[in-house]
């Protein structure tokens, strides 16, 4: 059942506000949510000003110069840096993205506005919380699992490999692309309520990628696991999913490409 | 040196509703709720109706006044947009479940027409039967 309020424990409460660096006048505020395990408290906001000047133009830039020049103790995962390990997928102004290939800039002039407002920054939502930025993903890979994302085959193995024309190929186009960064699943409402039993987007893109894989053989027995009222039907269509990926994938599509499979078999 | 025991804590949830910034496309799923929810309430009126014209012209009169007074009036203004509001969502997940309309413009304009189609449609309709009546 859906529950619109915080708990008690995780409600956000006003945290400290960082020094200014000295000497900087391009500032830009950063209001970055932080929870530590180890000090009993509920989560905080804490207040930075960033120097502009002396920092690169990404979302993660900033964070980096953070970490490095104000707060060491600031955690956030990251990795690449250009937007293909998935790692820093967090809530920035209010959508989720990528801290890496999203611009500071850019992030403000999402929020329609608040150019001149800070940045705020928040860890993907509805998830349990490790640490600042770090949401627990254990429930989200175990569900990519469950779709069990690897080719499947009754014939026997051919001598080199399995063959696929061009345009079957092209199937896969916009969904091969998935990096399982979480930001389309944690973005949607239907999986923050029901999230212990919807699979979500992603997993159920992942899943529609190898439902349309010409060589794989088991399409019968992966609609058959989809078809449940929770797993594949709590998407009603919300689109926060399509709006959140930052690689412009599109999961409603992949999920309404599975809704008409499962009617296809039907008739 | 063993590791030193961690208290146990209850990982927080992290803020979702309280953070999240609407889209038309989210905004119209809930009032989509809204006026499926609503519309229990405008069968009702219905069926009060109705009933009222199977008992009798007490029943009726008592019932058609209330339609009739200003307030009854609103209510029913109400339901009319509520009601086109719902037909038209349900026209938007109808063309998204034959699988077009995906596309960011697409599915922007489709939520946006839903809203502005139903409020338009309301007024029209009111303003046709407040003149051929």
């Amino acid at each position: 059942m859906a529950e619109f309020a915080l708990p008690k424990n995780s409600q956000v409460t006003e945290g400290k506000t960082w020094p200014r660096p000295a000497g900087a006048n391009n500032l830009q505020e950063f209001r970055i949510y932080r929870w530590n395990p180890d000090d009993g408290k509920n989560p905080r906001v804490d207040t930075y000003q960033v120097d502009r000047d002396d920092c690169g133009p990404m979302v993660l830039d900033a964070l980096l110069w953070i970490k490095s020049k104000v707060d060491s103790t600031l955690v956030f995962r990251r990795s690449c840096r250009e937007g293909i390990c998935g790692s820093c997928a967090m809530n920035i102004e209010g959508q989720n993205a990528l801290a890496c290939t999203m611009g500071i800039d850019e992030c403000q002039e999402h929020a329609k506005g608040k150019k001149t407002g800070a940045v705020r920054i928040y860890p993907l939502p509805h998830m349990p919380v490790l640490k600042d930025l770090v949401p627990d993903l254990t429930n989200f890979f175990a569900q990519h699992a469950s779709v069990e994302p690897w080719l499947q085959t009754e014939t026997p193995a051919p001598e080199g490999e399995w063959k696929q024309t061009p345009e079957d190929r092209a199937q896969l186009d916009g969904l091969y692309e998935c990096i399982l960064c979480a930001c389309c699943t944690t973005s949607c409402p239907s999986y923050w309520w029901n999230g212990d039993r919807f699979l979500g987007p992603a997993a159920l893109l992942q899943a529609y990628r190898w439902l349309i894989d010409s060589r794989d053989e088991n399409t019968g027995e992966r609609l058959d696991a989809l078809h449940d009222p929770f797993r594949l039907y709590r998407c009603h269509t919300i689109m926060n999913c399509a709006n959140a990926c930052p690689k412009s994938l599109n999961p409603a599509k992949a999920i309404a490409e599975i809704k008409k499979m499962m009617v296809a078999r039907e008739v | 040196m063993a590791p030193t025991a961690r208290p146990t804590v209850t990982a927080p949830l992290s803020p979702h509703l309280q953070v999240y910034r609407w889209t038309w496309t989210m905004a119209m799923s809930v009032f989509h709720r809204i006026t499926g929810t609503a519309l229990y309430g405008g069968t009702a009126l219905v069926a009060i109706w109705l009933v009222a014209l199977a008992a009798g012209p007490a029943a009726y009169g008592w019932v058609a006044g209330f339609f009739g007074s200003v307030f009854g009036k609103l209510v029913l203004f109400a339901y009319t947009w509520v009601l086109l509001h719902h037909m038209l969502g349900g026209l938007r997940h109808f063309i998204w479940d034959v699988g077009h309309g995906f596309d960011r413009e697409r599915r922007m304009w489709l939520a946006r027409g839903t809203l502005i189609g139903s409020v338009i449609l309301t007024v029209l309709i009111w303003a046709l039967a407040l003149v051929i009546r």
